[in-house]
């Protein structure tokens, strides 16, 4: 399977990255490369095998159900100027 | 043409625990905005989520509370998208490997048959921020307070088939919730709201129609009018000759309305994949034991015990066993005072009245389950009758007593059992009222009723009732 340039496309905005449109060929190609090693994969017969969630064979601690975090609110709005009424502000979301 | 309605509920219930699913901030409702969003909430760069055991334990006790399978092993994935409320960029949550599998429920509609619905799946996610639309000089407002709050999304197979059946899902799915106490079910605070996946086809046609889904729906009248809006928009349609989109629709209850939320219909392209910073999670059949301990009586259960034990109209039962907190309640009233069908009513009729007049929750009654058993127990041994115990309730409820006894006595409420005294009075009122006298000798029956409240209130409804009766017949023969 290889990618067009739509499909280059549609995945730069689902990333929400910008790209120059000269550099999309190269990503292409690139890309399409990752799906031609997925392919050769496909080959393998995995029927037998479970998914692997994590290339760790362990699993996830857990924590007990304590409120350890104290109000840094102030410390965390320092980084931008868009902040009211202790909103942070953001470019207008219509539903 | 015969349509068939067809739904699926997806419901959002937030979890009760104190801190968030993978942070330490806490979840409780209605702080200042973003006073409770730490860095992981925020999605800061170089943060690690933390897995809340509580959150784990509340998804297995629920699976076991509908006897559900438990995902021994269950792992969380992301599910990327774009959206101010969740700063990260995905939504963590679970896709193929949920904390609880196929179960089902059981519901009882209006006309008392049952129906079993299927439940597909619950699973583990974080909720999100909330946007505040009013005006920010042309931005959005947000609070991420909410952000990372445990929710258990339960999603029930396509088996309902009316607007009726759906609300007695979520009801009894919101029953539930509380009964085993993972969630306060809060609705106004949005802590149990639903999805519901909506479509028609003709009746005996094997396969789905085409369906909307409306979205978070929070109250269990909206959901019964929205899906009710909406089949008949989606009938007025086909009947027209058109066809029903697949998309997102919004419930707006003011204009009693469904509309499409174009906005988010090319954006489902969410992407999931295991999220590499959580590890599967593994429970042992231990933990689950540990946590089956700990499920209380559930309501299905506890209806039968209650028309077995108690001798009750299944419909009384139904009511007093929508919540834990009022079951418990009757109990002890039923108990204490010895009458259970007596306990019913008091519970159903005053107290729920009260309860409902002054907006309070049973558990904060000003009249405790011990102070109605008394009461209930001075009914039942002739001190007062029961008119007179709805003062006495009044009193209670208004704090003028420590309990029903002070209550009689300090307002001299006992009922007369004395014959004599009660003699005084039917003697007196017989003697003013000749003409009803002639009445009720000429054979109308209805005087005696007459007699009755005279003499009632005479003595200030102090009178038993069922003494007072005999004596005025006796007296006019």
């Amino acid at each position: 399977m290889s990618l067009d340039k739509n499909d280059v496309e549609k995945i730069a905005h689902l990333a929400r990255l910008a790209i120059a449109d000269e550099d999309i060929p190269g990503y292409a190609g690139s890309l399409s490369s990752i799906l031609q090693l997925v392919e050769q994969m496909d080959a393998v017969d995995t029927k037998n095998v479970l998914p692997m969630a994590h290339p760790q064979d362990a699993h996830q601690r857990l924590r007990e159900d304590v409120v350890t975090e104290k109000n840094q609110r102030e410390h965390f709005q320092k980084i931008t100027e868009n902040v009211e009424n202790g909103l942070y502000l953001v470019p207008k979301v219509l539903d | 043409m015969e349509w068939e309605t067809v739904i699926g509920l997806e419901i959002h219930t937030q979890l009760a625990t104190r801190s968030k699913i993978f942070s330490g901030a806490a979840t409780a409702y209605g702080a200042e905005p973003n006073t409770q969003a730490c860095a992981v909430d925020l999605g800061l760069p170089g943060v690690l989520p933390v897995l809340n055991k509580e959150a784990i334990s509340m998804g297995v006790k629920f699976g076991l509370a509908l006897d559900a399978e438990i995902g021994m092993t269950s792992v969380f994935d992301r599910k990327n998208y774009f959206y101010p409320d969740l700063p990260k960029g995905y939504q963590t949550t679970q896709m193929d490997f949920p904390i609880v599998g196929k179960g089902s429920l059981i519901i009882e509609l209006e006309d008392g048959t049952t129906k079993v619905i299927g439940v597909t799946r619950a699973h583990l996610e974080e909720d999100a921020g909330k946007s505040l639309h009013e005006d920010f000089h042309g931005m959005t407002g947000i609070d991420l307070n909410r952000a990372g709050t445990p929710l258990l999304e339960i999603v029930s197979e396509p088996d309902m088939r009316s607007a009726k059946e759906a609300v007695a899902y979520m009801r009894k799915m919101h029953s539930l919730v509380r009964y085993i106490g993972i969630s306060d079910g809060n609705m106004q605070e949005g802590s149990f709201r639903c999805d519901a996946n909506v479509s028609v086809r003709p009746k005996g046609q094997k396969e789905f129609g085409t369906r909307a889904e409306l979205k978070n729906i929070n109250s269990f009248r909206f959901v019964e009018r929205a899906i009710n809006i909406e089949v008949e928009r989606q009938i007025d349609l086909l009947e027209a000759g058109g066809t029903v989109v697949q998309e997102t629709r919004l419930y707006d209850a003011d204009k009693d309305e469904t509309r499409s939320m174009r906005s988010k219909e090319e954006a489902n392209d969410y992407r999931y994949f295991p999220d590499p910073d959580l590890l599967p999670i593994k429970i042992t059949s231990e933990f689950v034991e540990q946590i089956r301990e700990t499920l209380p009586e559930l309501p299905d259960a506890k209806k039968a015990r209650f028309i077995e034990s108690f001798a009750l109209k299944a419909e009384d039962v139904a009511t007093i066993i929508s919540s834990r907190e009022t079951a418990d309640y009757f109990e002890i009233v039923a108990d204490k005072c010895g009458d259970a069908k007596l306990a019913a009513n008091w519970v159903i009729g005053e107290l729920s009245g009260y309860l409902n007049k002054e907006d309070t929750d049973i558990i904060a009654s000003p009249v405790t389950a011990e102070m109605l058993a008394l009461l209930l127990t001075r009914i039942k041994d002739d001190t007062i009758s029961g008119k007179i115990a709805k003062q006495v309730f009044e009193a209670l409820w208004n704090g003028e007593g420590e309990n029903a006894d002070a209550i009689i006595e300090s307002k001299g409420l006992k009922q007369i059992t004395d014959t004599g005294a009660i003699e005084a009075i039917v003697d007196e009122i017989i003697a003013a009222n000749p003409e009803q006298v002639e009445q009720f000798k000429a054979g109308k029956e209805k005087v005696l009723g007459f007699f009755v409240g005279q003499c009632m209130k005479a003595s200030k409804g102090k009178a038993n009732p069922g003494q007072l009766n005999q004596l005025i017949r006796d007296k006019l023969k």
